[in-house]
């Protein structure tokens, strides 16, 4: 069954004779002009989808930069978005807050619930149950985006206001949970995105940590449970550390889903107006880079314009990169180690 | 997945005078908290099924009764106003349709030839770039995908916005997906068959064309299902490089052409009852297009299974 993770199980079988095919003779090309024209349109593939990705920094660089030029406010640090104009002024320093802010919310949520999801399918369901379990789990991550963005807006929210102003009321001396607007009673919240958002992860997260779990070596378990461990003691001496790479590694994935989830948020966060006051609150609307990209695709009329929104869709890129090639390098030296 | 050795025996490890191996003494606490454990993960699996449970009720519930009249299959939303009730959503789930196989026309070639490379040819540096790059694909976010078809169809070649662009920015989506499924697919099948057709003297190229790709066949159909499962439902296209439209459009390359996930969005922020109830109309309608397509595609990994 194919992975949406992109881990193969496979490749910690051993082939025939313990070789994997990718080890079998190099040899076999002979040469003929059939072999030189399929492996050339096999490598040209492989080549075509290096070269989109490098596509895609180089566009975006090259779109970006002479907006960036332009810009006369600090990018990074600046809150202001004024594109248009003879002296633009813009910067990501709210949409880099609510996108990282909802994300680790979702993190938050999500890792710990997908970590045990996957226990449960791997350790604790009963065989007839973990089959049909983990079939259920992965549907979550087949509803499109568009459909949490309405079931956010509409079904969920009006029950999540209720759990805002508790902890508004207790917990309101912390400035995340204080309430310097009035968005307390409206769900299109950074917090409540951050639920949805934890929702469309989890899957993620579960399906990678279901696999590494599913293969802990049984003379780990059986080990444990030889020295006298409970269940849950076996599980957290000898799954969860052979897991524990596993875990890092889905969690970036997850992460990246969150950074660049767009409709959803569009849909659910309420969009601040233009020159509003700075605030740590998490009860506050806003946009992450996703969104704002998707708000304003109609104003995409001058390039200096489209710059500004490319220029974030940059940051957005870069940030995922980087999540996701440290969940490959994290998942690659497990393998190196366990083999 | 079975766990061979259970440990709800209540045996404990050590009795009183006998020395403590690692976990020492079965105490109280110890048995409270693997049983709290086990509550928690009961707890944190049906957590997690409750959303999906409450989305499908949603959809279903709210969504049912314009799927159910015979209209919403057979018309557009041509003059329909968002007074008006009823209506149809064909001219959305053929342009969802027309998309997404437009896509997979594309993608699927590219991926399938990409894992190709990968499993039978790649080796050293590129291969492992090429398998770096995959993965970096498959975390783009659609949004930014977008972006780069909007940043090199509209901007540099000057064209407009239309639906072929869509499949573009789809396609980068698409590729990783096939590529990963039909990588698995290739590993799966045994080398001994590989082997066999060298012994015989066939080319290494005609070996994977007629001896590796027909027995994966049905795992890489697999794939390209879920692949396209995956960019049915993808919205941030559509909202840069898709507008909706009411009517019946086939055109790929002028004019807009309506999908499923643009007429929800566009309905969505009318006020009035007609248009939500459109609204999760072609929610219900999107989800099970894609429920359809995951099914197909599990149905052939079954039908198809390796018998090794």
């Amino acid at each position: 069954m194919p992975s949406i993770t992109g881990v193969s199980a496979v490749d910690e079988l051993p082939g025939p004779e313990g070789r994997g095919p990718a080890l079998k003779d190099h040899a076999a090309g002979t040469g003929r002009l059939g072999d030189r024209l399929f492996g050339g349109a096999a490598r040209g593939a492989g080549v075509l989808v290096i070269s989109l990705v490098t596509l895609i920094a180089v566009f975006l660089l090259s779109q970006a930069l002479p907006a960036l030029v332009k810009n006369k406010a600090n990018f990074l640090t600046s809150s202001e978005w004024t594109v248009g104009g003879d002296s633009p002024r813009f910067g990501i320093a709210n949409l880099a807050w609510v996108t990282i802010s909802s994300s680790v919310i979702a993190m938050a949520i999500a890792v710990p619930v997908g970590v045990c999801v996957a226990l449960f399918i791997t350790q604790y369901s009963p065989a007839w149950l973990s089959r049909p379990a983990a079939a259920l789990i992965d549907l979550l991550a087949a509803v499109p985006s568009i459909i949490y963005g309405i079931w956010g807006a509409f079904v969920f929210g009006p029950h999540i206001t209720g759990f805002q102003n508790l902890l508004n009321t207790y917990l309101g001396w912390l400035p995340f949970f204080g309430n310097d607007t009035d968005g307390v009673d409206s769900s299109g919240t950074i917090f409540f995105i951050g639920i949805v958002l934890s929702i469309m992860v989890l899957p993620i997260v579960t399906a990678l940590s279901r696999e590494v779990f599913a293969q802990t070596p049984i003379t780990h378990r059986e080990g444990a449970l030889a020295l006298g461990a409970t269940k849950w003691e076996m599980i957290r001496t000898a799954v969860l550390p052979f897991g524990k790479p596993g875990v890092i590694s889905a969690s970036m994935l997850g992460l990246g889903r969150a950074l660049g989830e767009t409709v959803a948020v569009l849909i659910i966060v309420s969009s601040l107006p233009g020159g509003s006051e700075w605030s740590w609150s998490l009860f506050n609307g806003g946009e992450t880079f996703a969104s704002k990209i998707a708000n304003n695709a109609a104003e995409f009329d001058s390039a200096q314009k489209t710059g500004a929104f490319v220029a974030a869709g940059l940051v957005l890129f870069v940030l995922t990169f980087i999540v996701n090639a440290i969940a490959r390098v994290v998942i690659e030296r497990r393998k190196a180690f366990s083999e | 997945m079975t766990v061979a050795v259970t440990s709800d025996s209540t045996l404990g490890a050590g009795r009183p005078g006998e020395p403590a191996f690692g976990f020492g003494h079965r105490s109280r606490g110890r048995a409270l908290r693997n049983q709290l454990a086990r509550v928690v993960m009961w707890a944190a699996f049906l957590l997690a099924l409750l959303p999906l449970a409450w989305i499908l009720w949603t959809v279903v519930s709210r969504g049912g009764e314009l799927v159910l009249h015979s209209t919403w299959w057979t018309n557009s939303q041509r003059g329909i106003t968002s007074r008006l009730t009823g209506g149809g959503a064909v001219h959305a789930i053929q342009g969802t349709l027309i998309q997404g196989l437009v896509t997979a026309v594309i993608a699927a070639p590219i991926g399938v030839m990409t894992a190709i490379y990968l499993v039978e040819f790649g080796r050293g540096r590129l291969a492992k770039a090429v398998s770096f790059m995959v993965d970096i694909l498959t975390g783009i976010p659609s949004i930014v995908a977008a972006l780069f078809i909007y940043a090199v169809w509209v901007t540099t070649l000057g064209f407009q916005r239309v639906a072929f662009a869509v499949s573009l920015a789809l396609v980068l989506l698409m590729i990783p997906v096939v590529v990963r499924s039909t990588e698995e697919m290739l590993k799966l099948v045994p080398n001994e068959l590989r082997e066999g057709a060298f012994a015989l003297g066939v080319p290494k190229w005609k070996t994977i064309v007629r001896v590796v790709l027909p027995t994966a066949f049905s795992g890489i159909i697999t794939g390209i299902l879920l692949g396209l499962a995956r960019i049915m439902g993808e919205t941030a296209p559509l909202l840069i490089l898709g507008p909706y439209t009411p009517n019946i459009a086939t055109n790929l390359f002028g004019g807009f052409m309506a999908t499923l996930p643009t007429m929800i969005n566009t309905n969505r922020v009318e006020s009035l009852q007609p248009a939500l109830d459109r609204t999760w109309a072609s929610a219900l309608t999107l989800i099970l297009l894609i429920l359809l397509l995951n099914l197909a595609g599990r149905g052939f990994a079954r039908f198809g299974r390796l018998k090794t």
